[in-house]
């Protein structure tokens, strides 16, 4: 028990009594005014600050929109008619909700990519990337089955599609999918449970991976634009030389960054919300209907450049990702350093591997590799093998790799949303290949080049 | 706290938007509230409810639902009308001077709590609790009633008992006499429950 002066004022003989009995002070120091972060962070640094704003604002608007929702596929598509035209402000708490679920992706997307480009996966930061990853997949499936909840044509065929990628797996597939869907098509039992995902489930999984997501990272410190370690210099009094106390002055940084976004969101909001059939697609506003697809089935937007990946893998393109099998097993015996025994264990597992694509289909494996495009992002710690941490001070050309891949992903997304084409299906295999060897030769491209002198201290500009 | 001294110039700038964004977080925030309200549909089905009495016969109630509750129409017979006021020293409230903007309009606070003399139009859940009262028409001693019963209800759950006018009797649960819906006649033989003239 700490004991305080009985001539102090009540709210420090307040804030004494909860010390006492719960680490509050301990923890607003630890992680806000005496969380030491690199003073040279720049606007890519506001994005997991925004991420942590749109999923509260998700569950916020999400608890309003239970209130009047109807989870029964005989009710679901007229419920949210209601809410939009006879709940009071019930408009805005779903174009809220819509638009913060598209908004969630830019923003983790552009979250990821200031990891990719300033190396901040790297030791000792690995878990911090792990559990990021983590959060994207909930996040994928949160969003999955959020979009089933309207009931509307996209929602219940986009859901038939995605749940028969998991009856594509030999074997058990069929059975699988009879257990997701509760029911041998998509209907009420599906929509039942998804709700249950969807509302209580995925978020609560949410919320835990974002605070191991954020403990992992204080425990060992944000990185920076340089990649450069701030620990590594510090003052007389165990302060990094280059760190500055997270409150006030990232707290202020980022509520700047909240107002321009909010900006952005409202307009949205407000003017947009259907963002030209990209946040709320046209066809999600025909109620569902179990006997007529849609001319024109595409995912929304943030899963679209997975989509072409997996729409890539026909049965032509498989001979290509054999060749690759073949061609990559033979590369690691030959060139990587390893123990003697591994050696023939990797070309048994290499031809294991190509006898299962010559004789499973090409559907299964197109599922396989757009579960690998994510995947593969939970390995890049463990891919990344240059000397310098930050795109700053790696080769020029390096900086070109990554500028192809932002490009390519780009194009991917395009290619995902439009319909099927021959010129379509060669750029998405050609993107796929690219997307795959950016990752798998990592190990290899990283080392290449000569990287710029790093500096020992933090490149800062007042301002 | 830290040694250096304030920055005013700082401090006003961290007031002033500090009080901007108090604005707009309760610019945001009614909406959320808002949605709490009755929804259109809600209003629509809360909406005022006609009854048709031309075939209502003396010593006959009928019963409407309005906004989910029952509302009682019961045409009093000559006999019923001239007992009424006999009730009136045993009355927890005989003039309905309690709460009147509560349970009795304007039109109603005389002594038959009605617009017509005959026609009795109340809202049948017991002001104590909530359950709805049973009808017990028939004069005389009865159980749980008294021997000089001239008609009216009996709540079944904590057994208050009101008269022929809705007015609830002494020492008994129910705090207030039963509520008068608003009310108008459309004609001679058709009501509106829900709305007055006033609205």
């Amino acid at each position: 028990m700490k004991e305080i002066s009985p001539n102090a004022p009540a709210s420090a003989k307040l804030l004494n009594w909860v010390d006492n009995r719960f680490p509050l002070s301990k923890l607003y120091n630890e992680h806000l005014a005496e969380y030491y972060a690199p003073k040279n962070f720049n606007f890519w640094y506001v994005f997991g600050g925004l991420s942590l704003l749109v999923l509260v604002i998700q569950i916020v608007t999400g608890i309003f929109l239970v209130m009047h929702y109807k989870p029964d596929a005989a009710l679901a598509f007229a419920s949210v008619e209601y809410i939009m035209r006879d709940v009071p402000w019930g408009w805005l708490v779903r174009y809220m909700h819509s638009t913060g679920s598209s908004a969630f992706f830019v923003v983790v997307y552009l979250h990821m990519f200031r990891g990719l480009i300033y190396g901040s996966y790297r030791k000792p930061r690995e878990l911090v990337w792990v559990f990021g990853c983590a959060i994207f997949l909930c996040l994928m499936a949160e969003a999955f089955m959020g979009y089933l909840l309207p009931w509307g044509q996209m929602s219940y065929w986009g859901a038939q599609v995605i749940v028969n990628l998991f009856a594509a797996i030999p074997f058990i597939g069929p059975d699988l999918a009879l257990l997701i869907r509760g029911d041998f098509v998509v209907g009420d039992a599906t929509l039942n449970r998804f709700f249950s995902f969807h509302v209580i489930a995925v978020p609560l999984v949410l919320l835990g991976l974002v605070v191991a997501h954020i403990i992992a990272l204080h425990e060992v410190g944000s990185n920076n634009p340089d990649g450069i370690e701030i620990k590594a210099n510090k003052d007389k009094n165990g302060i990094p030389l280059d760190g500055i106390p997270f409150h006030p002055y990232y707290t202020v940084h980022d509520i700047f960054a909240v107002s321009l976004f909010l900006m952005v969101f409202s307009a949205i909001v407000f003017f947009a919300p259907e963002f030209g059939g990209y946040f709320l697609e046209y066809n999600n506003f025909i109620p569902a209907d179990p006997l007529k697809t849609p001319l024109h089935i595409a995912p929304v937007w943030y899963f679209t450049p997975y989509y072409s990946m997996l729409r890539a893998i026909t049965d032509q393109m498989m001979y290509v990702v054999i060749a690759c099998v073949i061609a990559g097993s033979l590369l690691m015996v030959l060139k990587v350093k390893m123990p003697s025994f591994l050696k023939p264990a990797i070309l048994i597992a290499g031809l294991g591997l190509v006898l299962m694509m010559w004789n499973i289909d090409a559907k299964f494996w197109g599922v396989v590799v757009m579960g690998a495009s994510v995947i593969i992002l939970f390995f890049l710690p463990w891919l990344d093998f240059s000397p310098v941490r930050s795109i700053r001070y790696r080769p020029n050309w390096h900086k070109y790799l990554y500028a192809v891949f932002v490009f390519n992903f780009f194009v991917l997304g395009y290619l995902g949303v439009q319909p099927p084409s021959a010129i379509g299906e060669r750029v998405s295999q050609v993107g796929t290949l690219y997307y795959f060897g950016f990752f798998l030769l990592m190990p290899w491209w990283s080392t290449l080049g000569e990287p710029k002198p790093v500096p020992e201290r933090v490149t800062f500009t007042a301002h | 706290m830290s040694d250096t001294p304030v920055d005013n110039s700082k401090r006003t700038w961290i007031i002033a938007s500090g009080c901007v964004g108090a604005v707009g977080g309760a610019f945001t925030a009614v909406p959320f509230i808002r949605s709490f309200e009755p929804s259109e549909r809600a209003k629509a089905a809360g909406a005022a409810v006609e009854a048709d009495i031309s075939a209502l016969r003396p010593g006959e109630k009928m019963t409407v639902e309005w906004r989910g509750k029952p509302v009682w129409i019961m045409r009093r017979t000559p006999e019923e009308i001239a007992a009424i006021p006999t009730n009136d020293p045993q009355l927890a409230d005989p003039k309905s001077l309690r709460k009147p903007d509560e349970f009795t309009p304007v039109y109603a606070r005389n002594e038959l709590r009605s617009i017509k003399p005959e026609i009795l139009v109340v809202v049948g859940i017991c002001t104590h609790l909530g359950c709805s009262p049973s009808d017990r028409f028939q004069t005389g001693p009865q159980p749980s009633l008294p021997d000089d019963w001239k008609g009216g209800f009996f709540c079944p759950c904590h057994g208050s008992t009101f008269d022929l006018a809705g007015r609830v009797f002494k020492n008994k649960p129910a705090p207030d006499n039963l509520e008068v819906p608003p009310h108008m006649y459309l004609s001679d033989n058709k009501l509106l429950i829900g709305e007055d003239k006033n609205a």
